[in-house]
């Protein structure tokens, strides 16, 4: 692959451009450039005619597998299809020539856009106060616990030092409670796979700041104890934080307040269809209580008036983003609910029914760990003597994305396939014939796979231990 | 998959040889065939002091990362430096030049014998 670089291509002095004859005077770069900002040496770039460069860049995104090339049903990801009529809005020149620095008066449809924005997830969420500052889920996980963190602070309570996390959660959860100087501390299942409310009961006291869980958890099963949950937090003085990533098995279904919910993250980018992962930015907008209103990040966006303005909330933690977030994302995934309109609840029901369809028809091929009404993802293992990451490479073969594997990590060998309600039952039908035609493989026949992949299965363990992240 | 009978275990799947109040620790066989090729190990600082059940590190794999626990409680006087460069000795020599730690034991817990250890496996298998 690094043989394939641009800059290994063409010739010493070899140019794809011809600039217009130089009309303003020559400067000494030395005299407008300090020297310490100088560079010691010229960089090395590619000097290549423009077919070439055309060529280079059009090889390597046919390399690429995505949503747009292949069905892609990674588990808690929400890799659903990105609506086209979201990208002609955000080409829209009025809002994609804004500047950041833009005058508020100037920028007034771009600020009316994320106020409705925020007023969209309050209802999803029925929580009342909204920010579209994160950047990404964890970065709204991170916010959130900041938020209660600061709470506490501002109260006068030093002794809240413990966030219970499921040992179902995705690892960003320990991180974030770790990250914001709390002891992240596990929480057992019970027989379902959900919270074991016994335990919680146990281990809820004065020093527990907040739960972090995540519903339906990732298993896919709903945690249907929520309230009970928590009623046990708030009795004992803490805050129930919702890991919003598995949020498309609720639209129009379950509001995380009236479960007791006290502040969440949303991903933009899952749930509502903005470009996702490498694709582009991301958006963790978080929604919250009033109790904690006040400490969200600046700046949120309020209506007085007629008037749309940047406010800071009150005793906000502070900036959490450059300028004002991910306003591409905002944009896009505001259309998306508008495009939906009261009907967007019709997303979960069919993302529902969709992993609830793959569930059925792997089961008695597949070994199904929970079997029960799943939500909108569904973790499945392989037949005994198989390995996860056999079927995932043979997938490849398939020329399928594999789904997500050896995570929940409390199902071994597990594979969490999560197919989004913008595949069709065909695209389904397919997905499910090749993993049962797997099943039925030799073991040792996918040992090698995938034979018919650009590249042949790669050392993930050699390319962890020896990490090099630049040539 | 053999269970050297001269160790001691844990639930959590450490192994202990005590000589001389010291206990040296490690992961056992089947731990690290289950978390597969082990890219990273976590240590503990020299000289940290650690109670029986104390997380004191991690193994991270291409599959998962897990906590460590210290099986008996002590003093850490000596980590496996070679980890650092050489993760894959915990897959390769797990009982021998894939051990962790060695703590000087201040606090004993109750522990395995290879033959409870063995009857843990079979009932997880």
């Amino acid at each position: 692959m690094l043989d394939n670089l641009i800059r290994t291509k063409g010739r010493a002095d070899r140019r794809g451009y011809t600039l217009p004859k130089n009309d303003v005077g020559e400067t000494n770069l030395e005299k407008v450039v300090p020297k310490e900002a100088l560079r010691k040496e010229k960089p090395h770039l590619a000097e290549v005619d423009e077919p070439t460069v055309v060529r280079h860049y059009t090889n390597l995104s046919r390399q690429n597998w995505g949503i747009d090339t292949n069905f892609y049903p990674l588990g808690s990801c929400t890799m659903k299809h990105n609506p086209r009529a979201n990208e002609v809005a955000a080409n829209t020149p009025g809002f994609a020539g804004l500047h950041p620095l833009q005058p508020e008066a100037q920028a007034q449809g771009a600020l009316q856009v994320m106020h409705e924005l925020q007023g969209f997830l309050s209802e999803v969420s029925g929580l009342p106060a909204v920010s579209l500052q994160p950047l990404a889920g964890a970065q709204g996980e991170l916010t959130s616990i900041l938020m209660v963190k600061k709470f506490f602070e501002d109260n006068g309570d030093d002794g809240r030092t413990t966030v219970l996390v499921p040992s179902t959660a995705h690892g960003t959860n320990p991180a974030t409670a770790t990250m914001a100087d709390f002891k992240a501390r596990e929480i057992g299942l019970d027989e379902h796979g959900c919270v074991d409310v016994e335990e919680l009961k146990e281990l809820v006291d004065e020093t527990t700041a907040a739960l972090m869980i995540t519903n339906p958890n990732t298993c896919g099963v709903f945690e249907r104890n929520i309230k009970e949950i928590s009623e046990i937090l708030h009795e004992a003085g803490a805050f129930l934080y919702m890991d919003g990533a598995n949020m498309n098995a609720n639209l129009g279904r379950m509001r995380p307040a009236e479960a007791g919910v006290d502040v969440m993250h949303f991903n933009l980018h899952k749930t509502f269809s903005t470009p996702h992962g490498g694709g582009g930015p991301g958006c963790g907008a978080i929604a919250c209580s009033e109790t904690l209103a006040p400490f969200r990040p600046d700046p949120a966006v309020e209506k007085e008036g007629e008037l749309y303005t940047f406010v800071r909330p009150d005793s906000s933690i502070g900036r959490v983003a450059g300028f004002h977030g991910n306003f591409g994302q905002m944009l896009r995934a505001w259309n998306y609910i508008k495009m939906h309109g009261p009907d967007l609840r019709d997303v979960t029901d069919m993302a529902v029914l969709n992993a609830n369809y793959v569930r059925a028809r792997l089961g008695g091929t597949y070994q199904i760990p929970y079997d029960e009404l799943c939500k909108h993802e569904v973790v499945v293992q392989p037949p005994p003597g198989m390995k996860a990451l056999n079927i995932a490479k043979g997938l490849i073969d398939h020329g399928y994305h594999p789904p997500t594997i050896y995570f929940p990590l409390v199902v071994k060998e597990a594979m969490l396939i999560e197919p989004t309600e913008t595949e069709s039952k065909e695209t389904l039908d397919d997905f499910v014939g090749a993993l049962l035609e797997l099943a039925e493989s030799r073991p040792e026949d996918l040992e090698e796979a995938p034979t018919h992949a650009p590249t042949r299965r790669l050392d993930e363990a050699r390319a962890a231990r020896q990490l090099k992240a630049r040539w | 998959m053999a269970v050297p009978q001269d160790l001691q275990y844990t639930k959590s799947h450490e192994w202990v040889r005590v000589e001389s109040g010291v206990a040296t620790v490690g992961i056992t066989e089947h731990a690290q065939d289950e978390l597969g090729d082990v890219v990273f190990v976590e240590l503990p600082e020299q000289g940290a002091t650690l109670a029986a059940g104390d997380s004191f590190g991690a193994v991270e794999s291409v599959k998962a990362v897990s906590d460590l626990y210290a099986p008996v409680g002590g003093e850490v006087v000596e980590v496996n430096g070679m980890l650092e460069d050489s993760p894959e000795k915990i897959n390769e020599d797990p009982y021998g030049e894939g051990w962790i730690l060695k703590l000087r034991i201040s606090d004993e817990a109750d522990l395995l014998s290879a033959a409870d250890y063995e009857r843990l496996l079979e009932g997880e298998s």
